[in-house]
């Protein structure tokens, strides 16, 4: 327990060190947090065991609120908030139906929603400019509007913040009554509503504060990379984020930050090796985690303490 | 209304037809991806890669034999013999050295194995094949064309969207529900999805019968995708979209049900395709939309039964 603290203190530290010595890193980064943030939605719902393969559709929801706000209200600290409004709205509405279903239907049931937005997305062109997708305006953050370089320090600044934000209310949260209940439905949930406790209900709130999540990793990538295209709703990227669960480890909040950690590095670095085969070399790492570390990083990090 | 079906009916007739020839491709990968789900309790994510790869494969060897200077028809047999060859060759390695390792995992981390294949595969794709699109329609070429009156108009269509790909397709159907419901074969098959331990215990050879499934599942999803190839142009990214729409029809029909899987590829490659031509930005949601409404209706799909909860 001290020992995650401390190691999400280090890491944190270890973050903003690589950022400020080598400057391309910072992009790189900002991103990793901010999928690592939509990532501990995917977290939460595999608490429950269950597999959401459509989470992509709350990070284009939170991006391409950000998108379409810009032009009329560029502040950073008013588009997060708005965009994890929209992303939470929408999987309230859309989660009051889904938490009826479990397993392979929950699964295909959020893919068949992502592949709706992804597909309005992309098909609606007088709205949405389709694949081409859209800039993201000149953003003001508290009302100044810093340059470049700065800017960049902001937003990733906000993405690490916000990382250790949403990490610390996700620990509290499987701490508490409502997050045992998650495991519960995993195991036997039949048991749950024995106690009376309604299974619907539980998951139906860790849907909504997933959908949450979502909208804000995707705020935020938005911010980052400052254009946003439909490729951000496809279900591949849906299949991404449950890939990033499963190598950081789903034992720990720090699990999904040192996934999405790893695996834009992993990223990164095969496709300036290998640009041809990126996807393969991912899809490899993939097998031999699952083969060989079945608990992803932080159950290698975890085991090696226990030892 | 009357009038607006009477100034629509060509177009409608070229989307009844359209639709066919997409629903009967639809239902070889849906029935694959159905079957292997029954058997090895996994959803095959890589399934539409197997398709991309049928697809691909087809049409290297229709070259191969075009360029030998064999006759066209030769362009048929070529169609099979890519999904014998994904069926023999690649379904029993992917299930051998890859998924037989997992079973009894974590069903997250039996999902995700398939996933990473499906990167793999699209990969190897891209490097055998290259990002530039490959096409080759001898087998479509070779049949011509049929007069199909519609009302005062005639269209005419290919006979190998007309006949052929509809006829394998129900073909398949016909075939594998009397291979499921009358050989001993099919019937183990049935008996390991139902109860995998009770079969166990009655003496069936579980291993033997999972690899010879995934394998069949494989070969369907190649034949599927060899029977596309004269009709599209092979670009990345086909597996990819083959898949969502095969799990649309798989989550809708209900799972374990064959004839099922039939009647809603049918039902969604006949609504994609009315939405190609009166509403072409919805095409792609139409599928999803069908399946939202009917499991919002039926929470089982169309022709699932309910599953008795355990405890």
């Amino acid at each position: 327990m001290k020992r995650e603290s401390l190691l999400a203190a280090l890491g944190a530290i270890g973050l903003v060190a690589c950022a400020w010595a080598v400057p391309w890193l910072k992009f790189v980064l900002t991103i990793a947090l901010a999928k690592g943030i939509a990532v501990l939605g995917i977290l939460l719902l595999l608490r429950a065991g269950q597999v959401s393969f459509g989470h992509s559709m709350f990070l284009a929801l939170g991006a391409y609120t950000v998108a379409f706000l810009a032009p009329a209200e560029n502040e950073v600290l008013l588009l997060l908030p708005a965009a994890a409004l929209v992303a939470g709205g929408v999987g309230l509405v859309i989660g009051l139906f889904l938490v009826r279903y479990r397993d392979i239907f929950f699964g295909m049931l959020n893919l068949a929603f992502a592949m709706v937005l992804y597909s309005l997305l992309e098909k609606l062109y007088d709205f949405t400019k389709g694949t081409d997708g859209i800039r993201v305006a000149a953003l003001t953050f508290a009302g100044t509007e810093p340059e470049r370089g700065t800017q960049e320090w902001v937003v990733f600044g906000i993405a690490l913040g916000l990382a250790i934000l949403f990490g610390l209310l996700v620990r509290f949260y499987l701490g508490s009554p409502m997050g045992r209940a998650l495991a519960g439905i995993k195991t036997r949930e039949t048991r749950l509503e024995f106690m009376g406790v309604s299974a619907r209900r539980v998951l139906l709130f860790a849907y909504v504060l997933s959908a949450l999540m979502g909208g804000v990793g995707g705020a935020l990538i938005a911010m980052t990379t400052r254009h946003v295209t439909p490729q951000i709703a496809y279900w591949t990227s849906s299949g991404e984020l449950v890939f990033i669960a499963i190598l950081g480890g789903a034992g720990s909040a720090l699990g999904p930050f040192l996934g999405s950690v790893a695996f834009e590095l992993v990223r990164v670095y095969a496709a300036a090796a290998v640009a041809e085969a990126w996807q393969m070399i991912l899809g490899a790492v993939l097998l031999l985690v699952i083969l060989f570390a079945p608990g992803g990083v932080w159950g290698l990090l975890s085991r090696r303490w226990r030892a | 209304m009357t009038d607006w079906f009477a100034d629509n009916s060509l177009l409608f007739g070229l989307a009844l037809l359209d639709g066919l020839a997409n629903a009967a491709l639809i239902f070889m990968v849906a029935v694959g991806l159905n079957l292997v789900f029954g058997v090895l309790r996994i959803v095959n994510v890589a399934h539409g890669s197997l398709f991309a790869i049928g697809a691909y494969t087809a049409a290297s060897i229709g070259m191969f034999f075009a360029a030998r200077g064999l006759p066209p028809w030769t362009g048929y047999v070529a169609l099979v013999l890519a999904a014998v060859a994904i069926g023999a060759v690649l379904g029993p390695l992917i299930e051998r050295l890859l998924l037989r390792r997992i079973y009894g995992h974590e069903d997250v981390l039996q999902l995700l194995v398939t996933f990473a294949l499906f990167m793999i595969l699209e990969d190897v794709q891209k490097l055998v094949w290259g990002v530039q699109p490959v096409s080759q329609d001898a087998p479509l070429k070779f049949l011509g064309t049929v007069d199909i009156p519609f009302g005062e108009d005639v269209i005419p269509f290919t006979a190998y969207q007309l006949f052929v790909i509809p006829g394998v397709a129900v073909v398949t159907l016909l075939g594998l529900a009397w291979f499921l419901r009358r050989t001993l074969t099919g019937r183990v098959i049935v008996a390991v999805t139902t109860d995998k331990e009770a079969a166990t215990a009655m003496g069936i050879d579980a291993a033997r019968i999972t690899l010879l499934t995934f394998s069949f599942g494989a070969g369907l999803a190649a034949l599927g995708g060899a029977l596309a190839s004269p009709t599209l142009a092979l670009v990345p990214g086909i597996g990819a979209q083959t898949i969502v729409l095969s799990f649309a029809v798989v989550a809708t029909a209900g799972l374990g049900q064959i004839e099922g899987a039939a009647l809603t590829a049918l039902l969604i490659g006949l609504g994609r395709s009315i939405a190609v031509y009166f509403a072409p930005e919805f095409e792609v949601v139409v599928p999803y939309l069908i399946m939202v409404a009917v499991l919002l209706v039926r929470p089982q799909g169309l022709f699932g039964v309910i599953e008795t909860r355990r405890v």
